[in-house]
């Protein structure tokens, strides 16, 4: 360190009397460079061995097509499920007392601690037309096993933890001399909910769909074994990479990951753009 | 108020500069620290003093200067080694371990070969438990104590390791306004009995005035001035501590012949020789007195009045929208809207 | 105005409704219905899954069950899960708390970058994460051919197994520690050097119990995705039973042959560890809330 100036100028870090910094700093990239972003490079390097219109003729394939749309698009409506019902588990669970509260507090993470395959199988016995639920939904007509709804449970059994999870903290952070006060200015319950309560919450529950929707794009254990894995009708992206490289295509499951990589970058980007809109508007992520 | 211990130099900070980022905390900062005595570092907030604390004790790096303790350049000296005591304003007491554990830590913490035996730790976290009259409270751990417990748990701690200095940070500053009382009134005595060289950090006056051999008074990372307490109440070195030390009243006035003069009435206050023409001259509120139109220097009208603390305080509207607040110790009840004269008994003038 | 006050001087309403017992809720029937909601949707899509994996493991007796863990390859599977888990948690626990160190008690220029990039694993498919190690190591691979040349194993075999789980669970003790350590700050640390005591001595008696309960719970997490990764490991496996077979892929194979009871068993077996983690992480949250994370419960 150059002692003799006393001008200000910028540091690549503040000067600290805590010790170890160039050896945790030193390990923690290289460990970081050699496991996460090396083989994460491999991948980008492959893809863009392919050029865009590789990519574009991997995509447009229509077995490929088929199944993007298929996770893309259940996904979606999974993790609208999710954030609804995720929302209603997360205010019950903040603000209301009732007997077994904490328990399915504790409830809400199983899909965070339960396998995938284990899930997965779960499910697809509980679904199938002979299951205890697959049962009773074929009486009303609805084939739920081998089937995109199969998928969409699955979606929303690995997507509810994620919902639930990233409202709740700031439901349990809610200021009630705001509720307070907005009864005393003589709104009603519902009033003070719609326009006192819940707007701050949203980006919380948007932060949480976006989660929920990347997970489930990107579920495979839970997925496969209750969706029947039927080309063009329930094949879900991941799926078709497993099959690609079983082919040895590793340029089509390139192209595939590489496509999915993308989105969930964007959804990422999406995520920090909502916290950080959350942060000019209501001060808090 | 204290006897000054006219000791040797124990610390001198010789032009200390530091930048953090791109704002400039202190500039070409220098003071001795003498041996024995009770500094208070007194400054506002951003004006340095608590980065001149971790600097000597080793917690930042100076970007200039030296620090110097008995006569050895410690500037690159680490921390571990500059045998300094140093308490932090929310304490940092290991929340893990108990009272005993934590004032045994920095004895525990050294080598095996100069760590003291098993039994003369323990004699020694008593005695200090003794010095802070909180003898049974070794086996407790810091968050079953009160704020105040806890921060003489924290100077026990920093005294354990028999330190050169003693450096403390805002010490009563999270603490309420009795406790702080008490705890002022025992840190003194403290540092009568043990004699410990101390330097503390404050932006408390009464604090710093009450409790310190000197004062340091800090501003925008400059020394403004170092002195006794009565040295820097009477004789202030700027208007910056004269302003930080106190209420104070802004009039504008000329230098004339030694004396200066308000509104064309000459006032007892001597300017010095460098001061000629328009200054200012600074009052407290007590250096004024009222009086009829012929003997005053300033006039205006009484907005309101109340009493704080045995005295009368009156608010007065002078012409130009200026509002002043007078103490006076006479019982008169003046009326809202009443015109007043007011006399300048003493005051002060600094060169331009 | 010295008269006393008369409740009758301000007359409770008395008619049949009664106001909620605060304003800050909602009536009685809807809290009751939303109750019920979050329950039946839970109970639903939740419990009965877990609930159907013992009932299916036991369906055709204990005899049945206990048939299923005596198979050589249920010892195989069980034995490469844990050899996983025993190297794959260890190596997170360095990088975590080495990562956290870094991060959390110094400011430098790229942090937040830095973050984000130790959070990748978490927003990436575990197919792909299976997929781009295949990409490195694979016979196709970056640096396959020379792997193969000097006879060394790593894609379908017990190596990209280990390695495509640390990938998977390389965030859990970074992030859990992070903001824990954030929040500590450094100002213990810097009481421990002003005492004499060294770095490592620093960090061994004050930082670390500071953040035992924290790193204990992280642990309990990156061991739960450890043992049960699926898709990820199903990628690089090569599916070779007995030798690349853990628990999560043995249960798939049992399932896929048909053999239900053997399949539920093996998982009854994985959610039995989600349990005992479940158990554990609740307990550790009720009792020390504070001493876990600000906060940050993202997985």
């Amino acid at each position: 360190m150059a002692v003799s100036s006393p001008r200000p100028r910028r540091r690549f870090r503040q000067p600290s009397v805590i010790p170890g910094f160039g050896l945790t700093l030193g390990y923690t990239l290289t460990v970081l460079s050699l496991v996460v972003l090396l083989p994460l490079a491999a991948l980008v390097a492959r893809a863009s061995g392919l050029g865009f219109s590789g990519i574009w003729g991997v995509a447009t394939d229509p077995r490929v097509f088929s199944a993007l749309r298929v996770s893309f698009g259940v996904s979606l409506l999974a993790a609208l499920t999710a954030s609804l019902f995720g929302s209603i588990v997360a205010w019950v669970l903040t603000r209301y007392d009732f007997p077994g509260r904490r328990v399915i507090d504790a409830v809400v993470d199983l899909p965070f601690a339960l396998p995938t395959a284990v899930a997965g199988i779960a499910l697809a016995s509980l679904y199938a037309p002979n299951g205890l639920v697959g049962e009773q939904l074929a009486k009303v007509g609805i084939e739920a096993a081998y089937t995109p709804v199969g998928i969409f449970i699955a979606m929303v059994f690995i997507g509810l933890p994620f919902a639930v999870r990233t409202v709740q903290p700031l439901i349990a952070e809610i200021d009630k001399e705001v509720e307070e006060a907005s009864a005393i200015l003589g709104s009603t319950r519902l009033g003070t909910l719609t326009k006192v309560v819940l707007p701050p919450l949203i980006p919380a529950v948007l932060t949480g769909f976006a989660l929920a929707f990347a997970r489930g794009v990107g579920e495979y254990g839970s997925i496969i074994f209750i969706a029947g894995n039927l080309p063009y009708v329930s094949e879900i992206a991941p799926l078709l990479i497993v099959i690609k490289l079983s082919e040895f295509d590793y340029a089509g499951a390139c192209a595939i990951a590489t496509i999915m990589l993308a989105i969930s970058f964007a959804v990422l980007l999406l995520i920090n753009l909502i916290q950080a809109w959350s942060r000019r508007r209501f001060g808090y992520v | 108020m204290h006897a000054a211990t006219s000791g040797s130099t124990a610390i001198r900070v010789e032009a200390i500069s530091k930048t953090f980022d791109t704002a400039a905390v202190l500039h070409d900062l220098s003071l001795d620290v003498r041996a024995g005595e009770l500094l208070g570092l007194l400054g506002p907030s951003g004006s340095g003093k608590t980065t001149l604390l971790r600097i000597i004790a080793g917690l930042d790096r100076p970007d200039a200067g030296r620090i110097i303790f008995g006569g050895d350049d410690a500037t690159r000296l680490p921390v571990q080694e500059r045998a300094v005591g140093f308490v932090f304003q929310h304490y940092a007491l290991f929340k893990h371990l108990t009272v005993a554990d934590n004032i045994a830590y920095g004895l525990n913490a050294r080598k095996r070969s100069e760590r003291p035996a098993k039994a003369e730790i323990k004699k020694r976290v008593g005695d200090l438990l003794d010095l802070i009259k909180l003898s049974n409270f070794g086996d407790r751990y810091p968050s079953q104590l009160s704020g105040g417990q806890r921060q003489r748990i924290a100077l026990a701690r920093a005294l354990a390791v028999e330190p050169r200095v003693l450096l403390l940070d805002e010490p009563f500053g999270a603490l309420d306004a009795q406790v702080r009382k008490d705890l002022r009134r025992w840190l003194r005595e403290i540092h009568d009995r043990t004699g410990q060289t101390t330097i503390f950090v404050t932006h408390d006056q009464d604090e710093a005035l009450e409790l310190s051999d000197r004062v340091a008074v800090l501003d925008k990372g400059r020394l403004e001035q170092i002195g006794t307490p009565d040295e820097v109440q009477e004789h202030p070195a700027s208007p910056t501590v004269l302003k930080f030390l106190g209420d104070t009243i802004e009039v504008e006035a000329i230098a004339q012949n030694g004396r200066v003069h308000v509104n064309g009435r000459e006032t007892p206050v001597s300017a010095p020789a460098s001061a000629v023409g328009p200054v200012k001259l600074y009052v407290r509120p007590w250096q004024l007195q009222f009086a009829d139109e012929e003997h005053a220097h300033l006039n205006g009208f009484v907005r309101s009045s109340y009493r704080a603390q045995g005295r009368q305080r009156i608010e007065v509207d002078r012409p130009g929208g200026k509002l002043l607040v007078v103490e006076a110790s006479d019982n008169a009840r003046l009326d809202a809207g009443h015109p007043v004269g007011l006399k300048i008994n003493s005051g002060y003038v600094f060169a331009n | 105005m010295s008269e006393a006050i008369t409740p009758s001087d301000f007359p409770v309403a008395e008619s049949g409704l009664r106001p909620p017992a605060s304003v800050v809720t909602e009536t009685g029937w809807v809290r009751v219905l939303l109750i019920a909601v979050a329950i039946a949707f839970l109970a639903l899509f939740l419990v009965l899954p877990l609930v159907t994996v013992f009932v299916q493991a036991f369906a055709k007796g204990l005899d049945a069950y206990l048939a299923a863990f005596k198979e050589p390859d249920a010892h195989a599977a069980i034995k490469l899960t844990l050899i996983t888990a025993a190297i794959a948690v260890p190596f997170n626990v360095v990088f975590g708390v080495a990562a956290a160190w870094a991060i959390a008690k110094f400011q430098f220029w790229g942090r937040d970058l830095l973050v984000t990039l130790i959070d990748l694993p978490f927003s990436v498919s575990p197919v792909v994460s299976g997929l781009i190690y295949v990409l490195v190591f694979g016979s196709q691979g970056l640096i396959g051919p020379w792997l193969i040349e000097h006879d060394i194993q790593i894609i379908f075999a017990v190596p990209g197994i280990v390695l495509a789980t640390i990938f998977v669970t390389f965030p859990f003790v970074a992030r859990q520690l992070i903001p824990l350590m954030q929040e500590q700050g450094t100002v213990e640390e810097e009481a421990a050097l002003t005492l004499g005591a060294s770095g490592w001595h620093a960090f061994r008696t004050v930082t670390l119990p500071n953040i035992r309960w924290g790193l204990l719970y992280a642990v309990l997490l990156c061991n739960a995705r450890a043992m049960g990764e699926f898709g990820a490991v199903s990628v690089v496996s090569g599916h070779i039973r007995g030798l690349t077979n853990t628990l999560p892929l043995h249960v798939e194979i049992l399932y896929n042959e048909y053999n239900f009871v053997a399949s539920f068993a093996v998982a009854s077996l994985l959610a039995g560890l989600a349990l005992v983690t479940l158990v554990i992480k609740s307990l550790l949250e009720w009792r020390y809330a504070d001493d876990i994370a600000a906060g940050a419960r993202r997985h």
